[in-house]
């Protein structure tokens, strides 16, 4: 259903050329230590052999995404060396002269025409509304505002510095051929996507089970189960060359020279500690605050002893270790094993009943967001593979439309930590500001026939943020906790947001199981 | 989509590009001795801070006028001692007396910003507000679209928060959005018929910047004809009497310090005006920029007698346009507001009545406003504003083809031409005035492109150093000339027609 006419096309010319502008000015703000990282794997992949790649130890930051980004750094760093060939030298460690700079922002700024074909594919998915004549309650022209304009991936791309836009435009390009019942297509860009970053493993079951169940099936029962007779077994041939030959091109060489072990081992460090340096507002923020607060309590009521008690501090800003006071101590083990029970309803639901490919996308979600909140070691930043998805169905009906609303919202909170220099506050802010007005606004004017998006309590729990951000970055920095209690605004930020992550987390679960069978009718017509 | 929400986006999304280009690279710093007019705003503010009002304009062994002295209108002072109670507050080094000359650190320079765009959010963004979205014409959308249109005007963010340094002394500073800010409640007030509201809000923009001078003869004119016709011997004299009482009562305000001593007056008016000094045909010749790279390439003109003939120009063109305003009754704040073109001043201070004009002529507006940015290239090429330059041209290019939809809007009836070209059609049939705007259009922004591209990239060849700046300046003065043509025209041949569709209003 191609929403996009002539008019709507060239708005979202001007959209994606607005953004990418945007972009620009922001080449010259901070970077993070990941700039840093890129530029080292520039150097990597181009002054050693592809047998070196995941040996090579200089920098601390060693090679840990899978081949075929090792293979892009590679394409990248014959460009880089027009800009300045001394960042390709693997020994000039933070190295970061203005073309330097300027070549690799603009690597993230122009790979990111990825993403904007994408998001137009997805546009064309959303069913155009016949009864709006403005443009901008137009389903389609939101969604693209949405994505393009999305805060995560602006801060965390171009002021932060990483290749989200890129990674993410093949993530969603894959749903969104799923949505066009695009199989094999589908399938083909995932697994690229798989052996570009692993992190998106964790969506791998939901395509699974959906290309087994629906695609490999070509038929359901009456009820909705599965027809075993209907079985297709050229398909599942299909799909298996394509995905296997993916990997042969990707691993195959690293296999021949008899280094998979080596590579899977940078490839899933699990020496890291449960929580990342800035606590992401998952299941284990609340798990950890629990323990502190127990902890507190035993020492006051002289339960506990106080040597044995960790003062370790869990948000020093390094990636450390942490051992509980109170409650038993987490390893990585207990993590994934939360995961996979967190995530398997889900997928047995999508096996029992398919609801399409939006029933698809809804348990690509939740397997998302269900990693997020129990995986270990999670950067905030993984909220964004639950976001941007989320966006497409937010676009599609009011009670999605409202737990994206509480989940973007506290996700892109939670990443305001990751820019803490005083010159880029202002557009940190800013940019929060502008994306949330224009969600807010704009979905509820989109449904604004159905009612509020939110209840009372929820606008509460939103409003709640402001007085806590303001508490954070402005009180708090004047008070004597500073020297006392130096985590206390990032634990107060991913507890009070990990409420709201779990809250839509849960919404989000019920919508799946419930979702009533005339909904799902009116959908399929 | 809800009105409210369109305006704080756009509002939010022009104080993101305002920060966004503030951010960029400081290249005034480390410039010794005199640093740049960044140094310039945190002296003043050292200045007013640490000395008694009455010697700040006067050389003393505590001020040395020849670094950075005071040159502006008191209220700038003012300004200045706001800014600087502020910054004793979080680090009094900034401010402290002599010693902290030159002080250049991160925290500083985001002092700076923060007062710019505190500035920008009280005087002249609620001013660009009000102007668009009761003033303008069309529908709630376009209105909008005017208002981010004004809002991302490049030439102003770039010269409020780009950072320039030595280029212009006395004439470009930071803070330019007080003044502007304050003309354009001017207008506001005259607009909405409060003419002691407007001439108050005016008085404030000339005692801020002595540059609002050029804006002040239509003022002048238009308050003068109003009261004309109001009949000079009865209630027009009375009203003149209370304009002329607000204008002296905010003057004296302003001066109220100054006005104890003449000598004190005197002295801040020589500051103000430094004709005795010499300055005044250099800062002339300067600002007389596509004039002076006349002279240049010629060679002919001494610059006094280039001095008579620019002043003269202005003279005549003043004349030119206020005759008109005084004599012609009725007129509407739109209609003068084309009488604010009046000097071929290719900067800023011009832009402002031109953005006012945004949603009336959108194409000719916005070609121009798109001119005046690229004549400042030279000076922001100095000062490694390349990058911000490129985008906001770009986003303003964007905005104005796509929001304003400014290429369609090209008929003669756009343009405001059409009473000119009905006598012209029966002679010059071919005549297609749509196409030839529009292709002009389209080759002055792709020379301006390649100029753009050639004066960043490449070196100018050694026996004409000042090659690519001579080219610019030629380039806009052409256009200027035009537009100074163009407006005028339009100005003096549309004024009957508006006369009579207003009235009725």
């Amino acid at each position: 259903m191609a929403a996009l006419t002539a008019v709507s096309w060239s708005c979202f010319l001007t959209l994606s050329i607005g953004v990418s502008l945007l972009k620009c000015l922001l080449i010259t703000t901070y970077h993070s230590t990941d700039f840093e990282v890129h530029r080292n794997w520039l150097a990597i992949t181009h002054s050693l052999p592809v047998s070196q790649w995941y040996y090579e130890a200089t920098s601390e930051w060693t090679l840990d995404y899978p081949p075929l980004f090792a293979w892009f750094e590679y394409g990248l760093s014959h460009i880089a060396k027009y800009f300045d060939k001394e960042m390709l030298v693997i020994q000039h460690l933070n190295h970061a002269s203005p073309a330097t700079v300027l070549f690799q922002r603009l690597s993230v700024i122009l790979t990111d025409i990825v993403f904007i074909y994408t998001v137009r594919e997805c546009c064309r998915c959303v069913n155009g509304r016949k009864e709006s004549k403005e443009l901008l309650e137009e389903p389609a022209f939101i969604l693209a505002m949405l994505l393009l304009w999305n805060f995560g991936l602006l801060i965390i791309d171009h002021i932060h510095f990483q290749y989200n836009g890129f990674l993410f435009g093949f993530l969603l390009l894959s749903v969104a051929r799923l949505l066009q019942n695009r199989h094999l297509e589908g399938a083909l860009v995932f697994a690229v996507l798989l052996n570009l970053k692993h992190i998106y493993l964790y969506v791998a079951p939901a395509y699974g089970i959906y290309l087994l169940r629906s695609y490999c099936f070509t038929k359901s029962a009456p009820d909705g189960s599965v027809q075993w007779s209907s079985f297709s077994f050229t398909r599942l041939v299909a799909l298996g060359t394509i995905v296997c030959s993916v990997f042969a091109v990707s691993f195959g060489p690293f296999i021949t020279m008899g280094q998979l072990p080596q590579v899977l081992s940078r490839l899933f460090p699990f020496k890291r500690g449960l929580c990342h340096a800035y606590w992401a507002p998952n299941f284990w923020a609340l798990y950890n605050a629990v323990d502190k607060a127990l902890s507190i309590l035993g020492l006051k009521l002289k339960l506990l002893d106080a040597d044995g008690a960790s003062k370790a501090s869990m948000t020093g800003g390094l990636v450390q270790e942490f051992r509980h006071t109170v409650l038993p101590s987490v390893s990585p083990l207990t993590t994934f094993i939360c995961t996979l029970v967190s995530i398997t309803p889900a997928v047995l639901c999508l096996w029992r009943k398919p609801q399409g490919p939006r029933g698809f996308l809804r348990c690509l979600i939740i397997c998302a967001l269900g990693s997020f909140m129990f995986g270990w070691h999670v950067h905030e930043k993984a909220i964004l593979i639950a976001i941007l998805p989320l966006s497409l169905m937010a676009v599609d009906n009011r009670r999605d439309a409202g737990i994206f609303i509480i989940l973007t919202t506290t996700g892109h909170l939670s990443l305001f930590p990751l820019i803490f220099t005083a010159p880029e506050q202002p557009i940190k802010i800013l940019l929060m500001l502008l994306f949330t007005i224009y969600s807010l606004a704009s979905l509820q004017r989109l449904f604004r026939k159905e009612g509020s998006l939110l209840s009372w309590l929820e606008a509460v729990y939103l409003t709640g943020l402001v007085p806590l951000e303001v508490f954070c970055e402005v009180v708090y920095p004047l008070t004597s906790w500073q020297q006392t209690l130096p985590f206390l605004p990032l634990l107060l930020t991913s507890v009070y947001c990990a409420l709201g992550v779990t809250y839509s987390f849960f919404k989000l679960y019920l919508s799946m199981l419930t979702e009533p069978e005339g909904m799902q009718k009116r959908k399929d017509q | 989509m809800r009105d409210w929400s369109l305006v704080s986006l756009s509002v939010l999304f022009g104080l993101t590009a305002r920060w966004a280009v503030s951010l960029s690279s400081y290249s005034g710093a480390g410039k010794a001795p005199m640093f740049g007019d960044y140094e310039a705003q945190r002296h003043w503010q050292e200045v007013t801070y640490n000395l008694p009002v009455e010697e700040w304009y006067f050389n003393t062994s505590d001020n040395n006028l020849l670094y950075w002295g005071l040159d502006y209108p008191p209220l700038t002072a003012y300004h200045s001692l706001l800014c600087a109670h502020i910054a004793q507050l979080i680090n009094p080094d900034w401010i402290s007396l002599h010693t902290s000359r030159g002080y250049e650190s991160i925290s500083h320079k985001l002092y700076m910003r923060a007062t710019v765009m505190a500035a920008d959010l009280i005087v002249y963004i609620p001013a660009v507000l009000l102007y668009s979205l009761y003033f303008s014409e069309g529908s709630s959308k376009k209105k909008v679209s005017t208002m981010l249109c004004m809002l991302l005007y490049p030439g102003l963010i770039l010269i409020d928060y780009g950072h320039f340094h030595v280029c212009f002394p006395q004439h470009w500073n930071t803070y330019n959005c007080v003044s502007l800010g304050f003309a354009l409640w001017g207008v506001l007030g005259l607009a909405l018929g409060w003419d002691l509201c407007g001439s108050l809000a005016f008085c404030l923009a000339l005692n801020y910047k002595q540059m609002e001078l050029y804006h002040a003869l239509p003022f002048f004119c238009y308050l003068l004809g109003k009261c004309t016709r109001e009949g000079l011997t009865g209630k027009g004299l009375t009203h003149l009497l209370k304009i002329a009482g607000t204008v002296a009562a905010s003057f004296a305000l302003c001066w109220l310090p100054f006005l104890a001593d003449p000598a004190q007056a005197l002295q801040v008016l020589r500051r103000l005006f430094p004709v005795d000094r010499g300055l005044f045909e250099d800062k002339v010749a300067n600002t007389w920029c596509s004039l002076s790279i006349l002279v240049k390439v010629k060679n002919l003109l001494l610059p006094q007698t280039q001095l008579r003939l620019s002043a003269s120009h202005t003279v005549c063109v003043l004349c030119l346009q206020c005759i008109p305003i005084v004599f012609v009754s009725a007129v509407h704040p739109h209609t003068w507001l084309f009488f604010w073109l009046f000097s071929v001043h290719p900067h800023c201070l011009c832009a402002l009545p031109v953005c006012l004009l945004i949603s009336e002529i959108p194409f000719m507006s916005t070609w121009f406003l798109q001119v005046t940015t690229f004549s400042m290239l030279p000076l922001l090429l100095k000062d490694g504003l390349l990058l911000p330059y490129i985008v906001t041209s770009l986003a303003f290019l964007l905005i104005s083809i796509t929001l304003l939809s400014a290429l369609e809007q090209t008929s003669e009836e756009d343009l405001k031409l059409k009473q000119l070209f009905t006598c012209r059609r029966k002679h010059m049939p071919w005549f297609n005035a749509p196409l030839l705007a529009k292709s002009g259009y389209i080759l002055s922004v792709l020379c301006m492109a390649v100029l753009s591209f050639l004066s960043a990239a490449l070196s100018p060849p050694a026996r004409l150093p000042d090659l690519f700046p001579v080219a610019i300046s030629l380039f806009s003065y052409v256009h200027f000339v035009g537009f100074l043509i163009y407006f005028n025209t339009i100005h003096l041949t549309e004024l009957p027609s508006k006369k009579t569709e207003k009235k009725t209003n």
